[in-house]
């Protein structure tokens, strides 16, 4: 056989099962994924051993088999293991949806939590915990509700030709503006004593969580990722905008409508879970996008570089500020917040040359 | 039985009419290009051809079927679209764009054959591009880049393929380009070409076979470039009084507008806009 041509293609190609299977690999996005994989692990060494009860990995291994002592089960698995899976999945679920969300806008601001829906997801938690008085799986699910009614609203009212590009993104922005204020009020009409467990809910929280909402979590993810990386193909092709998208033999509307509702699903999922965590959905797609120079949304590292943003983030809130508890949204606010600021100097930069 | 016609569609967006009642066939191993004045529902006749816009009444049938009916794979197997408008996501490479053309024959574990390869080989080769593999298409020229786009067109391997104004926006060296290309694939390839084009004397050079469509949405005139390309047809559907005059270089029928631009009364009806004042073009 003669020496292959010259790859025209980027990437690596895997050929599996005699050729029946093949993959393309970007060796770019590999790297990512593998260097964020490897600093969630190393955060979660790090959360597990270090904090106010240390402990030794060999102390660890003996309480995931159910051998360790009573003092070191409560810490591990009652205290930090919940709150490691929660950071890895609640960081990936949101990392995705934002990935989704902004390429099917084509806009790097159409995140959940720009397009209004995570305030909306607050003003369904609000009215459980203010007026309703639930408790926690209450407020789950009110958060769970008010975050889909929020997202179905918004796409509603941008719906034809406007699911794409700016007037999603400004009518989240400004449907998120009223129900910010919404919340706002909520707040002011409680008595003390909610209206501090309100705020609390809204700081988003990784720790005070238990296995209920771990498993609620763990499925959601079962569920919606797998839809998720099975249309990543069909995602990367309606960037090329929906006529070519079309003529390629994607159905549109039916992948867009699934998409979307994927999406949501997992930010609605991650937020009831964890409460608002801001910025992630915004910056860890952008994030891994531009690590990886990808032309494609790449999903896998997005969900990689969000767990790794968020079981650091929470580990450095933790354990810096001990024994003061700060809510992770803090560091997601102060990371993203620079991304943001970053984004749009270059944006501003670029269209003014 | 020819492979791609549409049977008395009704055309439209959000409420407005652009056709009625259209029947057009496109014979098969034809180059076909539709000509018409601006808003006559040419683009919108491809893009219902392509089944990117559904007819509101009619049907589009392809080999024999409703295109409907087909799996939105299936019809991207036997027809490939040029639209006008594209969008290249930032920081793709040519290689990669083209080898976009490859997905309907890709599945989710399928997705690089020795097919796609030799199919996107094929593409980059006839369009001239296959230099330009590694470069980012952002920068490229405009002519550079329709004919990466046509590229991708070519890589799936369709055996019909629809070109939205493929020269429109480009300067008229690579306007020759694209249509000899286009010519190479009808002739020599053996692909059906439907195209939509503005410029009647390109269209009367290039096609086999053309259908000319009045502003509403009705055909005025369907055959050789000889036999509808006249006087009367480009008075009568573009308003233009004109000379007819064979090609020097093809033979084939070019159009020379006359001076004044308008048919004065008694000679063939025009669109009534007044004498001196300046067209609008076709």
């Amino acid at each position: 056989m003669s020496a292959p041509p010259a790859p025209r293609v980027t990437g690596r190609l895997l050929r599996l099962a005699g050729g029946r299977v093949s993959l393309r690999v970007g060796p770019r996005s590999v790297a990512v994924g593998a260097l964020a994989a490897a600093v969630v692990v190393l955060g979660a060494l790090v959360s597990l051993t270090t904090g106010g009860f240390p402990l030794t990995l060999a102390e660890i291994g003996e309480t995931l088999v159910g051998q360790g002592s009573r003092s070191t089960e409560f810490v591990v698995l009652t205290l930090r293991l919940p709150r490691l899976l929660l950071a890895v999945m609640v960081g990936g679920a949101l990392a995705v949806s934002g990935a989704v969300l902004q390429s099917l806008s084509r806009n790097p601001l159409g995140s959940p939590d720009v397009i209004g829906f995570t305030t909306g997801a607050s003003t369904g938690a609000l009215v459980a915990i203010v007026l309703l008085g639930a408790g926690t799986l209450g407020t789950s699910v009110g958060a769970l509700v008010g975050g889909v009614v929020t997202a179905a609203a918004v796409v509603a009212l941008s719906a034809g030709r406007g699911t794409q590009g700016l007037r999603m993104v400004l009518i989240g922005i400004g449907i998120g503006a009223m129900l910010l204020s919404v919340n706002g009020w909520l707040v002011t009409t409680a008595v003390l004593q909610t209206a501090v467990e309100a705020q609390t809910w809204l700081l988003g929280d990784l720790g005070n969580r238990g296995w209920p909402q771990v498993v609620a979590l763990a499925v959601a993810l079962v569920v919606l990722l797998p839809v998720v990386f099975a249309l990543a193909r069909a995602l990367a092709l309606l960037e090329l905008g929906d006529r070519p998208a079309g003529a390629l033999g994607i159905d549109v509307g039916r992948t867009r409508t699934v998409l979307l509702i994927a999406a949501v699903g997992l930010a609605a999922a991650a937020t009831a879970a964890a409460g608002p965590i801001p910025f992630l959905a915004l910056a860890a797609p952008q994030i891994a996008r531009a690590a990886t120079r990808a032309a494609t949304p790449v999903l896998l590292p997005s969900a990689l570089v969000g767990a790794a943003l968020l079981v650091a983030g929470d580990l450095a809130v933790t354990r810096l500020f001990a024994p003061v508890p700060l809510p992770v949204g803090v560091a997601t606010g102060l990371i993203g917040g620079l991304y943001l600021v970053v984004l749009l100097v270059r944006t501003w930069r670029g269209s003014t040359t | 039985m020819t492979r791609l016609l549409a049977q008395g569609v009704t055309l439209g967006y959000e409420g407005r009419t652009v056709a009625h009642d259209l029947s057009v066939t496109v014979p098969d191993d034809s180059f076909t290009v539709i000509i018409g004045p601006n808003a006559c529902g040419k683009s919108t006749l491809l893009a219902a051809l392509a089944r990117v816009l559904t007819p509101a009444a009619g049907s589009v049938l392809l080999d024999g079927r409703e295109i409907a009916g087909y799996r939105s794979k299936e019809v991207a197997r036997r027809l490939g679209l040029l639209p006008q408008t594209a969008t290249a996501p930032g920081g793709i490479t040519v290689g990669d764009l083209v080898a976009r053309g490859r997905y309907p024959h890709q599945r989710l574990l399928r997705q690089w054959s020795d097919a796609d390869e030799v199919a996107v080989a094929e593409a980059m080769a006839l369009t001239g591009v296959a230099d330009l593999a590694p470069r980012l298409v952002d920068e490229l020229s405009g002519g550079q880049r329709q004919r990466v786009w046509i590229a991708m067109a070519l890589a799936q391997e369709t055996p019909i393929l629809l070109l939205d104004e493929p020269t429109t926006y480009l300067d008229i060296s690579t306007q020759v380009d694209v249509l000899e290309l286009c010519a190479r694939l009808h002739a020599e390839v053996g692909r059906t070409l439907v195209a939509v084009l503005h410029d009647l004397n390109q269209a009367a050079r290039y096609a086999t076979h053309l259908v000319a469509l009045r502003r509403g949405g009705t055909v005025a005139a369907t055959g050789t470039p000889e036999e509808v390309i006249t006087e009367d047809l480009v008075g009568d559907v573009f308003g233009l009084a004109c000379r007819v005059l064979p090609d020097p270089e093809t033979g084939t029928p070019m159009v020379v507008p006359r001076r004044p631009l308008r048919p004065g009364p008694g000679a063939v009806a025009g669109r009534g806009v007044g004498d001196g004042v300046p067209a609008v073009g076709g």
